[in-house]
């Protein structure tokens, strides 16, 4: 016999298996999910969910898609949680004059409190990498805030408001773009492409009888 | 306590046996002969069950899978609405369906051509396999390589079937799209010199793998979606595109959608429209579970089949060699190919290597296949059958710390579930993960259908009948661009006259005159999961 344990989801008490994730149970009690899912693998954000264990006074926030259920989860859920993402050009703007403090100001008002890095379901210290950009450590910021999906758990727990995926990703952005180094070789080759260097070469191949290139394939040296 | 069962401990003492003899011990690949021969015989793609021929349409006499075909000659979701094509919701230049990769990627050339363009999408933008795509991007940018030699591994690994138009924009525009996407702040993987880290990924004679750790799709993804946001493009969530319009001339004109939440259709004229919908994933072919993302239906070949498109290889699907088999939670999901690119081997039941951990991805899966059906040395896992995959071997090689380091997103995802892969190998199987056919297209993306643009997974032809690993993320990119300049420019050219959409009861009429019953609703937009609980 498997083991079922109880849960009440969005407020409506259900028996489920107890391996299923937080997700399947959803679908188990018959709900057809159009909003709350996604990937269903950890890697997009779009399903977080805040529980609390029956009786518990403890708030827990997790993706549903990643979490199995527990006895006496109640779940609610906090999909498209609303940030405040700034636009801007690229091209324009620059990884100086503390432009994310700028754009993003409030994260001034961080209170330390940590809510933001205890919710993390990725394990990021959240907290720590808004600090690294509050300083103008864009490239930090960018390596510490790389694993985040998104889900918005961290500015749904903070007291002082802030966006923080949207500012990892403009930290990110930033180091993508300015604060990397620059790529010799990737320079070489678009501008032999944009030169029509490999033009002859492709016809060649394109051209070549099935045989022929069959032959070179299969004989083509392999790097080590 | 260990997250494997004892039967699964047992087995895994004989991995633990033998991995320092197999450390750095080699395996001759597959000679071309041992592939054909393989492939024949345990490859999915060659199951007779498995597909039906489809009767009608412009494939009619084709087999596709049987998931698929049920679909493409089923029954349209406005076949019995009724919409006033005069009441227009939406008049737009461009209208982009789907909004992944290569929606995303379209969006941006489109925008910059100057056209006034829309993004519709059945989820949320970037709900896509961009999104999962763990282990890299191929562009030929290094000294020891070139388009060409690009060009030579993805035509073998294709089978021989790619079309050579298509392939050639795929090599010579890899490295444009790592320009254009470092441009736009992608944080791809560098020495400190600016070197690009590259590995090979299976089926590669050269080191051309790129990658943003293991999360190198969804570093992309949410580069090119803060774009689209940045240039203000109209992106409608929740509202999946459901058949195409045509305008009097015959040009796909615009498409009618379905809000979500109000179940209303509504109505989207439009000078080109360019399908981006992705995948066919969670159609779960022959039963095989899916590393897809939730919305992979394969709606748009079903829009466009129905339009009047052919499709290419619709019958090649690619089961990447290792999905989860085990826990339960994330069965299905991908194990990243990255992971046997930097030294993990396939291990059998008895400890045993079987193969070099590189093959293309179909002689892969064949030969696990093989291995737990044909020759008993799988391990029992959930209701099936699995391999082992050897990831500690990863540090016995490169030095502690390399998983972390190099493949952070699979540390995380199985220690969520007590699984520590430093220190445990884990178990894998096949797993449904690509589709290699699609939509036919020229080289600047246009189907057959004058006014229809595809990019992305929807396409077919560029792969031949088996993709190599990275060449998606960047086929999505390369043909996403190249598909929204394109659209952009022929709107210029176009007025768009009275809207119809009769092709959907002629395909209708097609359907009776073959004498194929009313079928199911289609595009199927969504699965319909319940983890079992009719059997309760």
């Amino acid at each position: 016999m498997e083991e079922m344990v109880t849960v009440f989801l969005l407020g409506k008490k259900y028996s489920v298996p107890a391996t299923l994730t937080i997700m399947d149970a959803m679908e188990y009690a018959g709900h057809k999910l159009i909003r709350g899912v996604g990937c269903r693998s950890g890697f997009c954000g779009a399903c977080a969910v805040i529980y609390r264990i029956k009786g518990k006074n403890e708030i827990k926030v997790c993706l549903s898609c990643q979490t199995k259920v527990e006895e006496g989860m109640c779940v609610g859920r906090i999909e498209s949680f609303p940030i405040n993402k700034r636009t801007f050009n690229i091209e324009e703007i620059k990884a100086d004059d503390n432009i994310v403090g700028q754009l993003y100001p409030e994260i001034y008002g961080c209170v330390g409190c940590n809510a933001c890095t205890k919710g993390c379901p990725q394990g990021l210290n959240v907290m720590q990498y808004i600090a690294m950009a509050q300083r103008g450590e864009y490239e930090k910021a960018a390596h510490a805030s790389f694993d985040c999906v998104g889900c918005n758990i961290c500015a749904s727990r903070c007291p002082a408001q802030i966006s923080h995926s949207a500012v990892g990703l403009l930290c990110r952005r930033l180091t993508g773009k300015y604060i990397a180094p620059k790529c010799e070789h990737l320079a070489t080759r678009v501008a032999e492409i944009e030169n029509g260097d490999y033009e002859i070469l492709l016809d060649k191949l394109k051209k070549m009888p099935l045989d022929e290139i069959k032959d070179l394939y299969n004989k083509r040296e392999i790097e080590k | 306590m260990s997250a494997f069962t004892e039967d699964m401990l047992k087995s895994m003492a004989n991995v633990e046996r033998t991995r320092a003899s197999r450390m750095g011990a080699t395996i001759e690949r597959f000679s071309a002969e041992e592939k054909e021969e393989l492939l024949k015989e345990f490859h999915p793609d060659y199951s007779e069950k498995g597909f039906k021929v489809l009767e009608v349409g412009p494939n009619k006499g084709e087999k596709v899978p049987v998931e698929l075909a049920a679909l493409l000659e089923g029954k349209s979701i406005v076949a019995d609405a009724k919409i006033d094509l005069e009441k227009i919701d939406y008049d737009v230049d461009v209208l982009i369906i789907g909004a992944g990769g290569a929606g995303a990627a379209a969006a941006i050339e489109a925008k910059k051509a100057g056209a006034n363009v829309m993004i519709v999408t059945k989820l949320r933008m970037g709900d896509a396999n961009t999104m999962m795509a763990e282990g890299g991007i191929q562009a030929a940018d290094k000294a020891n390589d070139s388009p060409a030699q690009h060009y030579l591994d993805a035509f073998g690994g294709g089978h021989y079937k790619n079309i050579p138009e298509l392939l050639e924009q795929l090599v010579v525009n890899g490295p444009l799209a790592i320009d254009w996407l470092s441009k736009l702040g992608v944080m791809f993987d560098k020495e400190a010199d600016g070197t690009m880290v590259t590995t090979h990924g299976g089926g590669t004679s050269r080191k051309r793998m790129h990658a943003c750790a293991d999360y190198s799709g969804a570093e992309i993804m949410r580069v090119v979606r803060d774009e689209v946001v940045n240039l203000g493009v109209p992106v409608l969530e929740f509202s999946p595109a459901v058949e195409l319009l045509k305008d009097e001339t015959g040009r796909i004109a615009g498409a009618i959608l379905l809000d979500y939440d109000s179940q209303e259709f509504q109505v989207v004229k439009a000078k080109t429209v360019i399908m981006a919908t992705g995948g066919a994933g969670r159609l779960h072919y022959q039963g095989f579970p899916t590393s897809n993302h939730y919305g992979a239906t394969a709606d748009g070949l079903i829009m466009a089949y129905r339009a009047g498109a052919p499709l290419i290889y619709a019958d090649a699907i690619q089961y990447h060699p290792t999905g989860v088999a085990y826990p339960a939670q994330i069965y299905g999901a991908l194990v990243t190919e990255k992971v046997r690119s930097i030294g993990a081997q396939l291990v059998n039941s008895d400890g045993e290597i079987f193969m070099h951990p590189l093959e293309t991805r179909d002689v892969a899966a064949a030969s696990i296949i093989r291995e737990c059906k044909a020759r008993g040395k799988g391990v029992k896992a959930l209701d099936g059958v699995a391999l082992w995959l050897d990831t500690p071997l990863i540090e016995m090689l490169h030095g502690e710390g390399t998983i972390a380091k190099r493949i952070p997103g699979m540390l995380r995802m199985y220690l969520k579930f007590g699984i520590d892969i430093r220190k445990e190998p884990i178990l894998i199987f096949p797993t449904l993960h690509y589709q290699n056919g699609g939509i036919l297209i020229d080289s600047k993306a246009e189907s057959k259908l004058p006014g229809l643009f595809v990019a992305g997974e929807a396409v077919g032809g560029i792969h031949g009948t088996n993709r190599l690993m990275g060449n998606s993320l960047l086929d999505i990119i390369v043909f996403g661009r190249i598909a929204g300049t394109e659209a952009a420019k022929a709107a210029k050219e176009i007025s768009v006259g009275k809207l119809n959409m009769d092709h959907v009861a002629a395909f209708e009429a097609e359907l009776k005159a073959a004498g194929i019953a009313e079928g199911e609703s289609s595009p199927k937009l969504l699965p319909v999961y319940t983890h079992g609980r009719e059997a309760r």
